[in-house]
């Protein structure tokens, strides 16, 4: 269908920015690759749409000591491409590939993935895997505090994000990222991502998120403890079974994402074991 | 008002905000090889490049590419003189009723652009947004295959 009609603003500062938010139902556009689509299926029908496109300096991948700070409106093509992200965050680059296709990446952003929040879009599990940091407008929101249920986030209505900072991994960390879809470039029926730090052969510090099994990412806090406590990984794969409580729909029955789950945090947690050094 | 380049030609129009990209090419410009398929960004026949860069212009509003340059599948060839991968879609039959067809070569275009396609597997994850009713596909990454063996875009 066509979106309904609204009114459109395309400012040239953040501030002309957050002053055109105050307007009622207005919304932020960025790279529009899930509005749209909404708007198109008439689920949404903003009054003005305020385009923050034409802000410069929103899009941009800096280094910052051993981490990154990610400009909210970077494509997500540019961070695939990115060779200081594939160094320092081998994980986000293996995770680009999943994120819908090349025409969507070249155009979606992602603050506009993190601020729709959908429970099986990959950025959100990834900032709260690598405990990043959430630059809005306003404060510093961590990834953790971020989302409070299924496309809610805890920003207000004239809050943008503008920066994602992701502090360093610890050298020698070891990762995974297993995503099974029905097509390729569809949304995840469920995609575990893991990190692993060892000393002696013994894992130090585990981080477990899965996403599409529940309302927002989850961190898999008993599944780690497993890993951590020195039981297998076939132990932890069964924590993380356990520790969600995924929903049935047309495109997988709960029971089935539960398996899913267990199957790839196993899968997660293997390569990341052996990556890690 | 808007400003924007298309397939080398500048064009000025007043547009309303919420016309799609899709439907100004097609209505306002009359350059209708741009299909327009599901207007939710999963098919890819309205599929065209934007300063260099394959989008969806069904999920791309007209007033957001004020000053962008756009190629479309007219940009590619004629009927007397088509471009190389056109031609490899001919030669190869990617193609029956060919209503993805626009799609997939401004796909096709940025993907031989970006990556380089070492194997058949890398050419069908790059189409798989583009979704083909008739063919089955194989055509179309024979096509594909052959333009990467060819050179096309080095």
């Amino acid at each position: 269908m066509k979106p309904p009609a609204f009114e459109y603003l395309a400012p040239v500062s953040l501030e002309a920015a957050v002053a055109a938010l105050s307007n009622e139902d207005a919304k932020v556009l960025a790279g529009g690759q899930s509005l749209v689509p909404m708007m198109n299926f008439r689920l949404l029908a903003p009054s003005l749409l305020v385009d923050i496109s034409r802000i410069p300096d929103l899009a941009y991948i800096t280094e910052d000591g051993d981490g990154l700070r990610i400009g909210a409106m970077t494509r997500h093509h540019a961070v695939e491409m990115s060779d200081v992200v594939r160094q320092r965050f081998p994980v986000l680059h293996a995770a680009m590939a999943h994120v819908a296709h090349l025409a969507i990446r070249n155009r979606g952003t992602i603050g506009g993935s993190l601020c729709h929040g959908d429970p099986a879009a990959e950025w959100p599990g990834l900032v709260l895997l690598l405990n990043a940091q959430l630059k809005t407008t306003k404060r510093t929101i961590p990834a953790g505090d971020f989302y409070h249920g299924a496309l809610a986030t805890d920003l207000a209505d004239d809050e943008i994000l503008i920066e994602i900072q992701f502090p360093g991994l610890a050298p020698g960390t070891g990762w995974g990222f297993e995503e099974m879809a029905r097509r390729s470039g569809d949304f995840a029926l469920a995609a575990v991502a893991a990190t692993i730090c060892l000393s002696d052969d013994r894992a130090t510090e585990v981080r477990i998120v899965v996403i599409g099994a529940h309302a927002t990412p989850l961190r898999l806090t008993a599944a780690e403890g497993l890993l951590t406590d020195h039981v297998s990984i076939g132990a932890a794969a069964d924590a993380a079974m356990q520790e969600i409580s995924p929903d049935s729909d047309l495109h997988a029955s709960a029971d089935y994402r539960r398996h899913l789950v267990g199957v790839l945090t196993k899968r997660a947690l293997a390569a990341a074991w052996k990556r890690a050094a | 008002m808007i400003k924007l380049t298309v397939n080398g030609t500048m064009y000025e129009r007043a547009v309303e905000p919420r016309m799609l990209l899709a439907d100004f090419l097609r209505h306002e410009l009359g350059l209708t090889g741009t299909h327009v398929g599901c207007e939710q960004g999963v098919c890819g026949a309205c599929t065209v490049i934007l300063n260099g860069d394959s989008v969806r212009s069904c999920l791309c509003f007209a007033v957001q590419v004020d000053g962008g340059r756009i190629e479309t599948v007219e940009s590619l060839g004629t009927v007397d003189n088509l471009d190389p991968l056109q031609a490899a879609f001919q030669e190869h039959h990617a193609l029956q009723c060919g209503f993805c067809t626009p799609g997939m070569l401004m796909t096709g275009v940025d993907l031989l652009r970006k990556y380089p396609l070492a194997t058949d597997q890398e050419i069908r994850e790059g189409l798989s947004g583009n979704l083909c009713r008739c063919t089955g596909y194989e055509n179309v990454v024979k096509a594909i295959r052959s333009a990467v063996e060819a050179g096309y875009g080095d």
